[in-house]
């Protein structure tokens, strides 16, 4: 198994890491008990992500998922992110080992979660 | 940048000595040893010299070392050919949570097949209580195999101990020796064992070669059918260079002795000491002093092994891990959970097994990495933002 340049890219410098103060919107996923745990801020104006931060507890594919989700969402209308599905991100990263391909569905149900609690939050659900 | 490698329990490097042995054999002695002309017969010569060497290791015979392809086989045949050859008599084995998968599966195997297998418990240091096997013993018991040090943790099993048991009970005992061969003493006489697996490249020597110990007048049947080699145990033509390249490893790991374990158990402590002062929230897997002297396993709270491992890379570090993410069945350690450790801890396991070639160097290296290492994934690990919360709430 072997991760490609550019996993390893966002593995060793994660982009938009660290926890967001006042976030509009909050995404957990994954439990300790699996290993991989990820919390995905965002900031929302005028209906379009303008930010984005995570927190992950994982391998490499966890992590580097996690950074690159966060570079995706950044700019998107919340209709056109929730179109961004695990296998966008594993793509976007040069692919994923066959056996990781379940750590980047993290990615996709955290922003998920984060574009629903932010919905919620504003009772556009 | 230098390379530090830390996982000689997964393999070890091959030593100059056995390179040059190696490629002795393979330029100019490439006779079947079952031939009878000269050129067999000096491919003959040099194999039995090797198992003369391992004979001598052992404390048995020549005749009750069977060279086989490696570790994994010496189990299947011990676990399987002992199993099936006693079937008549029972059709239970004793075995261990944290055997290695190499008995394990075949044990699994035979349980589809009919056989009954109990797979004893070990305690947090991950040892077991010979008091188990003991209560474990039905009339039907045929087999008891039950590793000699574990590769995970590095825990040594009290087998002299059940040797004695099996040995009154007439139960053939094996041991899974793949770890200790040629690092502890492995006399079959002092262990109890009928039969011994054993490795070459865990001891500087090359993949693809092993042996089995067999105490003369043990029922084993083989899993393999072919030629009469390896007293038909194992059929096929030896890995005759192979073989001859495990001989000279084991040779001088002999002539080595206790001296290198000796040392081996100063970087090693120097490691774990290093670590308690300079990294929070870690704790040590395996027992406090029955353990291999190359062995140490810590669990890093808070972070995943497979990160640590990616980015102890980046600073030319090799290392195990016991976390699912570094294997293909993505299950936690085994070994682990056999020892009470959570999945959530388990994940953060992280396996350093030092060999001949590392330094104190090494060590004080290792030690200016992982702290940082840890810290870094640490700093954006969700469980760790949430415990530091915790502790000032």
């Amino acid at each position: 198994m072997a991760y490609s340049e550019k996993v390893m890219d966002h593995f060793r410098n994660p982009r938009n890491v660290g926890e967001m103060t006042d976030p509009d919107g909050v995404g957990k996923v994954g439990n300790p008990v699996c290993g991989d745990i990820m919390e995905l801020y965002i900031k929302v104006k005028d209906d379009t992500i303008v930010d984005a931060k995570f927190q992950t507890l994982g391998c490499g594919a966890a992590i580097a998922t996690s950074s690159m989700v966060t570079e995706m969402v950044k700019g998107q209308k919340l209709d056109d992110a929730l179109k961004i599905s695990n296998s966008m991100v594993a793509e976007a990263l040069g692919g994923l080992p066959s056996q990781k391909m379940h750590c980047s569905v993290l990615a996709e149900e955290a922003l998920q979660s984060a574009i629903s609690d932010y919905r919620s939050k504003k009772g556009l659900k | 940048m230098g390379r530090i490698y830390l996982d000689n329990n997964a393999t070890t490097p091959v030593r100059p000595e056995v390179v040059e042995a190696l490629a002795g054999m393979l330029k100019g002695c490439y006779g079947n040893p079952s031939t009878l002309y000269c050129v067999g017969h000096e491919a003959h010569v040099e194999m039995e010299r090797a198992r003369d060497i391992m004979a001598g290791i052992l404390g048995c015979n020549r005749e009750e070392v069977i060279f086989t392809s490696g570790g994994t086989e010496s189990d299947n045949i011990a676990v399987l050919g002992a199993a099936r050859a006693n079937r008549k008599k029972g059709n239970h084995i004793i075995t261990t949570k944290i055997e290695h998968h190499a008995v394990l599966n075949p044990c699994k195997a035979l349980e589809k097949e009919g056989w009954q297998v109990t797979y004893l418990p070990v305690d947090e240091y991950g040892m077991v209580n010979p008091a188990d096997v003991e209560r474990s013993i039905t009339s039907g018991t045929t087999l008891i195999s039950i590793m000699h040090a574990n590769n995970e943790v590095g825990t040594i099993q009290p087998i002299a101990e059940i040797g004695k048991m099996a040995k009154a009970r007439k139960i053939t005992f094996h041991t899974d020796a793949v770890q200790s061969f040629g690092k502890l003493s492995v006399n079959v006489n002092e262990l109890g064992a009928d039969l011994l697996s054993a490795s070459s490249h865990k001891i500087y020597g090359p993949k693809g070669v092993g042996l089995l110990y067999v105490r003369k007048g043990t029922k084993i049947l083989p899993i393999m059918f072919g030629g009469h080699q390896e007293r038909s145990l194992r059929p096929g033509t030896e890995n005759v260079p192979g073989i001859v390249g495990f001989g000279r490893a084991a040779e001088l790991m002999a002539a080595e002795g206790p001296a290198e374990e000796a040392r081996l158990l100063k970087l090693r402590d120097r490691l774990w000491e290093g670590i308690k002062a300079k990294v929070p929230h870690v704790k040590l897997n395996g027992h406090p002093a029955m353990r291999l002297a190359g062995t140490l396993n810590v669990i890093f709270e808070y972070v995943e092994g497979e990160s640590i491992i990616l980015s102890l890379d980046e600073h030319g570090i090799c290392a195990a891990s016991g976390s699912a993410c570094t294997s293909d069945a993505l299950e936690p350690s085994h070994v682990l959970a056999a020892m009470g450790v959570p999945p959530e801890k388990s994940h953060g396991a992280l396996r350093m097994s030092f060999g001949r070639e590392n330094t104190e160097e090494d060590v004080d290296k290792v030690l200016e990495a992982l702290p940082k290492v840890v810290e870094k994934l640490r700093s954006f690990s969700p469980i760790y933002k949430d415990f530091l919360r915790q502790q000032t709430a």
